[in-house]
């Protein structure tokens, strides 16, 4: 009974900074602490050292409007992010750390019938890929969320949905903080409030990264996994991306009583909105078209994304907004990810996530982890090469990744 | 509302007047390789600082202009007509946009530029 009161920890406290690591992750966030994770649960790479310039998920992995969901478009898009959604339903378990996954179902919302027409595709996309998914008409739709108004004569009247049993949302900080700690359980070293300034490499291989205190440190392999500032990280490295950044903004009601039990999103009306586990809804919108690294939000998200809330949910007409915020998004050409080796040896990238990075994590973390300890790039990851722009083979996910997750 | 920008032409207004048309990139070689046309098109400097970058004012005179923009402020340093550019670049030659050719015409970002559903 005591044993309440005993202030834990977490993770270890932070060790001393080696000269050397087998691995060095570049960003804690996601991606990079289910990078550690991986390597030490799947291939015994202990020897692994994260640096975060931050606290880690101090990122877009806290910034994150929570969804999960794996309804893509292409079938390389759908298939790895079924893998991930497969891993997220374990790993409350793995980790042995809540999590707080509602798989409480996904609805993207058509108003024309040339989006009835996308969304049929992307259900057969899907169905051909083992994934629940179906289009659904407005009387499903009202049964799924009654408090969501459906009137015909609406600006945006809603014709059908794509259904998505599976998606949901899941605690994102849980997502961090459980990943940390496994990663670290598994010997991984994580060092907050190390930035990274320089990668050093010898002959065309990274052979390390030295920090902006000026320290330097080996390693045998180095990853990013620093989703807006990826260009400037990739560019130590000698590397140009075909990547632009751009902020993401969402915002939170003050919490409500229970009234929404699944993830509404419509792209035509550029929001997505969920409720909280504390009932706070949750409502995120589309990147500004202009690039930009300052995480400052704007009035016109605010009044944009409200008003289109308020056209689904006009009962909210008298909820307070509590606090909005803005992340960064490494936006790709083709709204898929970019992953895996580059051209400059022992140099790696989990970057172009956009909009979508968080809902990966764990795949990204497994498929990288494998791809670094055994120096091939897995199946799964293998359309999403940085290699594919040089040779225009895109992987178009315009239509199922921006603004609808 | 984010940040003013200034039209050359319209003078000071909100960026939601303007469309955003990318950094400003060199054009290509007149017969590229399948790799140059393909870095032309697809890959950005995406600078943390400051940028050369063309906007249009989409609800004002519709005017194609640039700006040098620092985009981790979003302070905007500079605008002009791209008449503009050359006794700007005589003036300016310390500022961050060394990879620009004398000859770059392009019109912003293939596909990496305004992004809507």
């Amino acid at each position: 009974m005591l044993d309440i009161f005993r202030k834990r920890r977490m993770w270890r406290k932070t060790q001393e900074l080696k000269d050397h690591y087998d691995v060095v992750i570049i960003g804690g966030g996601s991606h990079g602490l289910a990078t550690a994770y991986y390597l030490a649960r799947d291939h015994g790479v202990t020897d692994v050292c994260i640096l975060e310039k931050s606290y880690i998920g101090s990122g877009a992995a806290g910034r994150n409007t929570t969804i999960l969901r794996s309804n893509y478009k292409t079938p390389e898009g759908a298939r790895f992010y079924d893998a991930s959604v497969k891993l997220y339903e374990g790993l409350s378990a793995e980790l042995n750390f809540n999590l707080l996954f509602s798989q409480e179902g996904h609805l993207t919302l058509a108003h024309t019938d040339r989006a009835m027409f996308v969304m049929t595709e992307r259900a057969e996309v899907n169905r051909l890929q083992g994934i629940d998914s179906k289009v659904i008409g407005p009387d499903e739709v009202a049964r799924l969320a009654p408090a969501m108004s459906l009137e015909p004569d609406a600006v945006h009247p809603v014709m059908g949905a794509l259904y998505h049993p599976p998606g949901g949302i899941i605690r994102h900080d849980a997502v961090v903080w459980g990943l940390a700690r496994g990663a670290d359980r598994g010997g991984a070293e994580i060092h907050p409030y190390r930035e990274v300034a320089g990668i050093e490499r010898d002959n065309g291989r990274a052979t390390g990264v030295t920090l902006a205190d000026g320290r330097r440190i080996g390693a045998g392999h180095v990853v990013s996994a620093t989703a807006g500032w990826s260009s400037t990280i990739a560019g130590m490295a000698g590397l140009e991306l075909p990547i632009t950044t751009h902020i993401l903004q969402a915002m939170v009601t003050e919490p409500l009583k229970p009234l929404l039990d699944i993830v509404i999103v419509s792209s035509q009306m550029h929001v997505y909105i969920s409720q909280t586990d504390r009932g706070e809804f949750l409502i995120g919108a589309e990147i500004e078209p202009w690039t930009t690294y300052r995480q400052q939000g704007t009035l016109n998200f605010i009044q944009e994304a409200s008003r289109h809330t308020l056209e689904l949910f006009p009962q909210l007409e008298r909820a307070r907004i509590l606090r909005s915020w803005a992340g960064l998004c490494d936006i790709s050409p083709d709204y898929s990810p970019i992953l895996g080796e580059t051209e400059v040896d022992g140099f790696s990238v989990s970057a172009g996530w956009g909009t979508y990075g968080f809902k990966a994590a764990p795949i990204v973390g497994r498929t990288m982890a494998e791809l670094v300890a055994t120096g091939k790039t897995p199946e799964l990851i293998q359309p999403f090469a940085l290699e594919r722009f040089y040779r225009d083979r895109l992987v178009s996910e315009l239509g199922a990744a921006a603004v609808s997750h | 509302m984010s940040y003013l920008l200034t039209c050359p032409n319209c003078g000071k207004r909100e960026v939601t007047d303007f469309a955003y048309g990318g950094e400003v990139v060199p054009r290509p070689k007149s017969k590229p390789s399948e790799r140059e046309l393909n870095t032309y098109n697809y890959f950005r400097r995406n600078v943390a600082g400051v940028q050369r970058e063309w906007w249009n004012h989409r609800s004002g005179c519709r005017a194609w202009f640039l700006a040098e923009r620092d985009t981790t402020t979003n302070e905007v340093k500079w605008v002009g007509l791209p008449a503009d550019r050359d006794s700007r670049d005589g003036e300016a030659g310390a500022t961050a946009h060394g990879a620009q050719g004398p000859g770059a015409q392009g019109i912003g970002g293939a596909g990496s530029g305004g992004v809507t559903a």
